[in-house]
């Protein structure tokens, strides 16, 4: 309990001190004038819902796909699901110039579905004695996905729309443009709701049969919630990677694998890293900023890099 | 009584089971024996829906395979699979209480938690209820499992060649606890086992399998003779009768 109470402590200091780091200097004691209530209004209070939002949802969406693959190493930006959002949009972009927000962001988490299950069906056929053929074989499918999604871009000139895609910041984020998060963050709630089919499909297709789960429609609804949050995070943010792999096995190795107790503590930790790489991300070259991914990109290689050691010497 | 009639069943063109009619009362412990490839897995799985019936019809009393809502099913008949080869990190607790989840689906009642106390106790997993699965050994996982399939309070237990990866204590003791299950806690075990021996030690009947088709089914000191060994196993291991009971000398 004292975890949890000490995981809010630190994601409020986090989110109250990231609405006062930015290119425009503001100190807590001006809070009071009109020019700061509106900078914390329309730019910095949605940046930090953006951040936390897109931090919880990608750590849960990573969760529930290792828990469906039956494997640690994989995410939905290194599993072909990030990639199949990005060509979806640039396919309706392409093709619907004039579409809303919204049919964007439902037909780029549609072609993120298809891709998860394509990821599935091909990763099934794998030895489950070789647990990294999965992640390598996600990396490649991811890559030829994404590079479908560049050669169309290079060819109708659009690959500037790819680059932003690729590259997840939040410096754009401001108050009427990031709102459709809070799908992502719904997603992820709901999740909560089913979290126990969700532990019981980590224990394998046999043992979920036995106790009478409906198998199929419980790893589709959990496709669902992974494209959803993926197609949503890419369309308005960009791909943040790293977030859906490292922070679940973190939280799995401090609490373990039941997501009753897990997932809270996925979502903070997830929110926390990105918040706090975020507000990184704008002091280091202050008054610029670096995408918070490429921050994020560094610290999660590091993360991952130790949790293969960590894993090579527990297996011996 | 769990009936299957008229049961077929091919994996990609092979003939893996053919034409099985068997019929296994309530109470008791059946143990399905025969060599590699006999079909016995198959049987056992297709009898717990674990993979899609082709031909033929299996009832579970009045519930049928395939037919009948898997939610019920699964407080009626349990299945402990061949390899769990999950590093999970569960807890034991938590692993046992998932045997409760086909009736509280999410939302576990003092009672339910009652049961999953009294499975541990019964299994002795009390001491290792708090620990990660990923940190027992094999045969405290094995355990594990089975106190999951008990809680799961069905008439009828399934167990996939549970002795697999067991040294002699823990097979053993797991065969004197589905023992106990059946004598008095009014549970039908039906068990795929590899070893003869502990099938003639264990087990009220056998039902013995070779290329897919029943060779043989009764008690044990009737079925198990050296001639069966002989034509089912393709060996000539010996067999001694030991305080009235065949052994089978590896």
């Amino acid at each position: 309990m004292s975890r949890t109470a000490l995981g809010v402590l630190a994601l409020s200091l986090l989110f109250v001190g990231s609405l006062f780091v930015g290119a425009t200097p503001l100190s807590p004691m001006d809070v009071t004038t009109p020019e700061a209530r509106a900078l914390i209004w329309d730019s910095r209070l949605p940046r930090a819902f953006a951040v936390v939002l897109t931090g919880a949802s990608l750590a849960i969406a990573g969760q529930i796909m290792q828990l469906i693959a039956r494997n640690r190493f994989v995410e939905p930006m290194t599993a072909g699901t990030g990639q199949s959002a990005m060509l979806g949009l640039l396919v309706v972009s392409v093709c619907l110039p004039a579409a809303s927000v919204g049919l964007k962001m439902a037909l780029s988490a549609f072609a993120a579905l298809i891709g998860s299950i394509g990821f599935f069906a091909i990763t099934r056929r794998l030895p489950p004695e070789e647990p990294l053929l999965v992640p390598l074989v996600g990396i490649v499918y991811g890559g030829v996905i994404g590079s479908a999604a560049v050669y169309i871009g290079f060819q109708l000139d659009m690959l500037q729309y790819i680059d932003i895609w690729l590259t997840g910041e939040f410096s754009g984020t401001m108050r009427g443009r990031y709102e459709l998060l809070w799908i992502a963050g719904l997603a992820a709630v709901l999740s909560y709701l089913v979290a126990d089919q969700f532990s019981i499909l980590g224990l394998g297709e046999t043992v979920s049969l036995n106790l009478g789960l409906n198998y199929r429609q419980v790893v589709l609804s959990g496709l669902v919630v992974i494209s959803v949050v993926t197609g949503l995070t890419v369309v308005t943010v960009g791909a943040i990677p790293f977030i859906g792999l490292v922070v679940p096995n973190l939280v799995s190795r401090l609490v373990g694998d039941n997501l009753r107790r897990s997932l809270p503590l996925t979502a903070m930790a997830g929110a926390g890293l990105v918040l706090a790489s975020d507000i990184f991300a704008r002091l280091v070259v202050h008054p610029f900023e670096v995408p918070v991914a490429t921050v994020i990109g560094i610290i999660g290689a590091a993360v991952f890099l130790w949790m293969l050691y960590g894993r090579a010497q527990h297996v011996s | 009584m769990i009936e299957v009639q008229n049961l077929s069943h091919d994996i990609h063109g092979a003939p893996i089971l053919r034409d099985i009619s068997v019929t296994v009362p309530k109470g008791g412990v059946t143990a399905l024996v025969g060599p590699n490839g006999a079909g016995k897995s198959t049987l056992l799985s297709l009898m717990a829906r674990l993979i899609p019936r082709q031909q033929g019809r299996i009832t579970v009393d009045e519930l049928v395979v395939g037919e009948s809502d898997d939610k019920d099913l699964a407080r009626r008949l349990a299945i402990l699979p061949q390899t769990v080869h999950a590093a999970s990190r569960l807890t034991v607790r938590d692993l046992v209480g998932f045997g409760r989840y086909p009736y509280h689906r999410g939302r576990p009642t003092p009672d339910d938690r009652a049961m999953v106390e009294d499975g541990m106790r019964l299994f002795d997993l009390l001491p290792l209820a708090e620990r990660s699965l990923d940190t027992l050994s094999g045969g405290q996982r094995q355990r594990a499992f089975v106190a999951m399939t008990y809680v799961q309070d069905t008439d009828y237990l399934l167990l996939d060649e549970p002795l697999n990866n067991l040294d002699l204590a823990a097979s053993r003791a797991l065969m004197a606890r589905l023992r106990d299950l059946a004598d008095n806690k009014d549970r039908t075990v039906i068990i795929v086992l590899h070893d003869i021996n502990f099938a003639t030690a264990y087990a009220d009947r056998v039902l013995v399998m070779k290329e897919g088709r029943l060779c043989a089914d009764g008690a044990p000191q009737d079925v198990i003779t050296e001639t069966l060994i002989q034509s089912v196993f393709e060996t000539d291991a010996p067999l001694r009768t030991v305080e009235g009971r065949p052994v089978v000398m590896v």
